[in-house]
């Protein structure tokens, strides 16, 4: 067996961690450390970007390590933090499943993707291929939370971050999407984060809660 | 010096784009728009039209301009197909551009600047139409002149009517433009280059081009009208300003014929005979229902768009038959049948768009467009009343206008059919000659009704006392089409041989031969057998008018006695005795009785207040359209189902197919 270089270590080592964060998203209740927990895993992926960027010599990915570095770790979080500062909704969250179930079920998702992530990885040349199951896992894990959380500020955060599980994902298969590409992405994130902020505005406006379930209301009547 | 035709083109589509512009940028100054841009819109169609009929003799020229998407140019092209449509958009247009400067006006709709840009946007756009080169050119042009008229349909978008009747529009506009869109796919044969002269030279295998000709038929046939996708026109015109009516269905219908031909013997190398006969088929059908819901119409706008329908059907008849002949290598009578079809697609740009116009004059002075409450118009507006004359009498198929020549040239192409080696095809001919020959009739017949009761007779109503006739300008494009209708009418000769370049174009022969008839006498193929001469034809009528006037002056001058009309034992007469537009039908809706939905409520002799009412409806809502939005309506329910309101179901759902998904591929 090959050593491993050692900068590939880290790498490996900071898509663990990841994937712990994503684990711990999904059992957190508290909103303002769920946006710290994200925050924290914007910064990961900053540093495994760049450290990828140093080991193959791929000059675009330091841009995008920096635009990452910029965007999530600084501007959504503190964009969070803002809203929900706004909005007072500091309280914890209920999930619709309870945190135990949730977290087995998570664990199956982890499974499947690395099930899954196995022939690719067999297929790419990256030196971090073995990583692309944790991205995978990461996606679902988010979206697992998106589905599970019953207020509006959790799923947000849940998309926001099933982003940073796809944008791990390129990076790890192919050395990352062209530039043009992940400027649009990281564009069409910052914006629709900010459209979903008023939305939010809306919808307490309208119901007195951010609760989700005053929404069943809006369906067609029968 | 020889005339750059396509440069005149597409400087006259930037002149237009830029007098539109001019108009948004001083939306409410109606003076201007109307005294300085749209005389302007009118001038720039004029040298167009001057350019076209120059460059239909000359080669093609083709450009590629530096606009479009980046490695996907637009191709313009103009041979001489384009250029004699070109040549029909710029001869028509600048009559309505005049008219339409005098009848526009502020309304509690579109702002006139506004109008003025989509208007000016709608002749551009068809223009790019007829010289695209490249599908991709021709579908941004076409889609382009579908939005404009689209809203210019919309002008009076308070009303909820008019914006049903827009949105009808818009549908049938884009269901028709799918199967275009899909025609050119099957014609670019797999090589993925869409230009024309690609698709020219690829060569399609088995049922493809039958597929390519069938969409065609089916795309193009959804804007000109043709059964069943003519319902958008009995709505949109009626709801359309009168200038944008005739833009529409003298023009822009001409569009859809043009694209027809030039898919069907432009850039399919081979036609098959059995297309001639399907088309054939469903133009008389068109025709036929066209002209039989016309004779049964009791709003003028309707009646006109109804006998569009039935011009375009006697157009795609045409042009099924210059199929067949084309498939059997009769070229000659293709060319006949050709000129047949490019001859009266010019004539209804002229005769149709007169009419339309001069229901606006009407429209503008009564505010009616009901006939049952017009009627006696040729005293108050003698202008606009002699001058729809003119246009009532060649949409009549009347000699020596310009309805007689077209239609008699076509019903030549069907007496020359015999010598068709399909025994099938000659059985079925006569019945389409019949066929044609009684929508040619029946027309004639809505014509007399339309006339009659619009302008002829006493008023039925009193306000139309105070009726007034048409502006100066209005009266100027009027007079303009009138003359048009009357010199086509006159030198047919002249005007073949401004068709003979596209006939060789397209079917590889010419109508007119030399040594067969001269300049005053039009006989195609065989002098023996026909041939029509409209000078001597009008000089005959005009002296048998003069002598009959003569002689009957002679003969009864100073017995004249000025006396009370013989009452017929009724001492009063009102207008109310005339006959209506619904009893003049009335005829033909019995005898057409089955091909309508009809709702009738009869007063008993008991009525204190007697009522008559009759509603006719369009068959094919009940067959077609109403079935297949019932249709969508159940699956949206059944789709609906799945709708539950709850963020987190519709995100399990995505979560499923994702996963699925993976799973699959794995």
């Amino acid at each position: 067996m090959t050593a491993i270089p050692f900068y590939a270590q880290i790498i490996n080592l900071l898509a663990a961690l990841l994937l712990l964060l994503s684990f711990a998203m999904l059992a957190q209740r508290r909103v303002l450390s769920l946006v710290n927990l994200f925050a924290m895993q914007g910064l990961s992926l900053a540093l495994s970007t760049a450290i990828v960027a140093y080991g193959t010599a791929q000059p675009h990915l330091y841009w995008s390590a920096g635009l990452t570095f910029v965007l999530k770790v600084f501007l959504l979080p503190w964009l969070l933090h803002r809203l929900i500062r706004q909005l007072d909704v500091r309280w914890d969250v209920e999930g619709l499943i309870n945190i135990p179930t949730t977290m087995l079920i998570g664990i199956v998702l982890v499974v499947f993707s690395f099930n899954l992530a196995v022939p690719i990885s067999e297929l790419a040349s990256t030196v971090t291929r073995s990583t692309l199951g944790i991205a995978m896992a990461c996606v679902m894990l988010s979206f697992l939370m998106m589905i599970t959380r019953r207020k509006a500020i959790p799923q947000v955060i849940g998309f926001l971050s099933m982003e940073n599980g796809l944008f791990f994902a390129a990076t790890s298969a192919t050395y990352g999407m062209p530039l043009v590409v992940e400027l649009g992405i990281a564009l069409d994130v910052l914006v629709g984060m900010l459209i979903l902020g008023v939305f939010f505005f809306q919808i307490r406006e309208q119901f007195d809660s951010l609760d989700l379930k005053h929404l069943e209301k809006l369906k067609e009547g029968e | 010096m020889a005339i750059d035709g396509l440069l005149l083109t597409l400087t006259a589509i930037v002149g237009w784009l830029v007098v539109g512009a001019l108009g948004l940028s001083r939306p409410r100054d109606l003076r201007f728009i109307s005294h300085i841009l749209f005389p302007a819109g009118a001038v720039i169609a004029l040298l167009l039209a001057a350019g076209a009929v120059a460059a239909i003799a000359s080669p093609p020229q083709t450009r590629i301009l530096a606009l479009g998407l980046p490695d996907l140019p637009f191709h313009v092209r103009l041979d001489a197909l384009s250029a004699f449509f070109v040549l029909l958009l710029g001869a028509a247009s600048a009559a309505i551009s005049i008219f339409s400067a005098g009848y526009f006006r502020t309304s509690e709709g579109t702002p006139p600047g506004a109008i003025c840009f989509q208007y000016h946007a709608f002749l551009a756009a068809m223009a790019l139409v007829l010289i695209a080169d490249d599908a991709y050119l021709f579908m941004v042009a076409w889609e382009t002149m579908a939005l404009a008229s689209f809203f210019l349909v919309t002008t009076e978008h308070r009303l909820p009517e008019i914006r049903r009747a827009g949105f009808l529009y818009l549908l049938i506009a884009h269901i028709g433009a799918i199967a275009i869109l899909l025609c050119f796919g099957v014609l670019q044969g797999g090589q993925g280059d869409y230009t024309f002269g690609a698709m020219r030279a690829a060569h399609l295998s088995g049922g493809w081009p039958t597929a390519a000709f069938l969409l065609a038929l089916f795309g193009f046939g959804a804007k000109a009208g043709l059964l069943p996708l003519h319902v958008w026109l009995p709505e949109a015109h009626p709801a359309a300003p009168s200038p944008v009516s005739a833009l529409m269905s003298g023009v822009m219908l001409k569009t859809a014929i043009y694209g027809l031909l030039r898919v069907t013997f432009d850039l399919l190398g081979t036609q098959l005979w059995w297309w001639g006969v399907v088309a054939l088929a469903l133009g008389l059908v068109t025709a036929l229902f066209g002209v039989i819901f016309a004779c049964v119409q009791t709003d003028m706008k309707r009646l006109l768009a109804y006998s569009s329908i039935e011009n375009i059907g006697i157009i795609v008849a045409g042009i099924g038959l210059a199929i067949l002949f084309k498939a059997y290598d009769k070229n000659l009578i293709a060319a006949i049948a050709m000129t047949a079809v490019l001859y009266h697609a010019l004539n209804h740009a002229f005769f149709k768009s007169l009419l339309f116009l001069a229901t606006g004059c009407v429209l503008h002075a009564t505010h009616e467009r009901s006939l049952g409450k017009l009627g006696g118009l040729i005293h108050r507006m003698p202008w606009v009343a002699w001058l729809a004359l003119v246009g009532t009498l060649s949409i009549a198929g009347l000699p020596p206008l310009n309805g007689f020549v077209s239609e008699w040239l076509l019903l030549q192409a069907f007496l020359f059919t015999p010598s068709l080696p399909q025994s099938f095809v000659n059985m079925l001919v006569p019945v389409a000659a019949a066929a044609l020959v009684l929508a040619v009739a029946l027309a004639a017949y809505v014509m007399v009704k339309f006339y009659g009761v619009v302008f002829l007779g006493r008023p039925r109503e009193a306000n139309l006392e105070n009726a007034q006739d048409a502006g100066t300008l209005e009266r100027a494009g009027l007079i303009y089409l009138a003359a048009g209708c009357v010199l086509l009418g006159l030198f047919p000769v002249t005007v073949i041989g401004l068709i003979d370049p596209v006939n060789r174009l397209l079917v590889g022969a010419a109508a007119l031969h030399p040594g067969l008839g001269s300049w005053l006498m039009l006989a195609p193929l065989n002098p023996d057998r026909s041939s029509y001469s409209p000078l001597v034809m009008l000089v005959v009528i005009a002296a048998v008018v003069l002598l009959t006037v003569y002689v009957v002056h002679r003969a009864y001058h100073g017995r004249v006695r000025r006396a009370p009309a013989w009452d017929c034992g009724f001492p009063a007469q009102t207008p109310q005795m005339q006959d209506t537009a619904e009893g003049f039908g009335q005829p033909i809706r019995q005898v057409f009785e089955a091909f309508f939905r009809m709702e009738r409520e009869l007063p008993t002799p008991f009525d204190r207040e007697p009522r008559y009412r009759v509603t006719v409806e369009d068959p094919f809502w009940h067959w077609l359209y109403l079935p297949v939005a019932r249709a969508a309506d159940r699956l949206a329910r059944l789709v609906g189902f799945i709708q539950q309101g709850r963020i987190s179901v519709y995100l399990v759902y995505s979560f499923v197919t994702l996963l699925t998904l993976l799973a699959m591929v794995r």
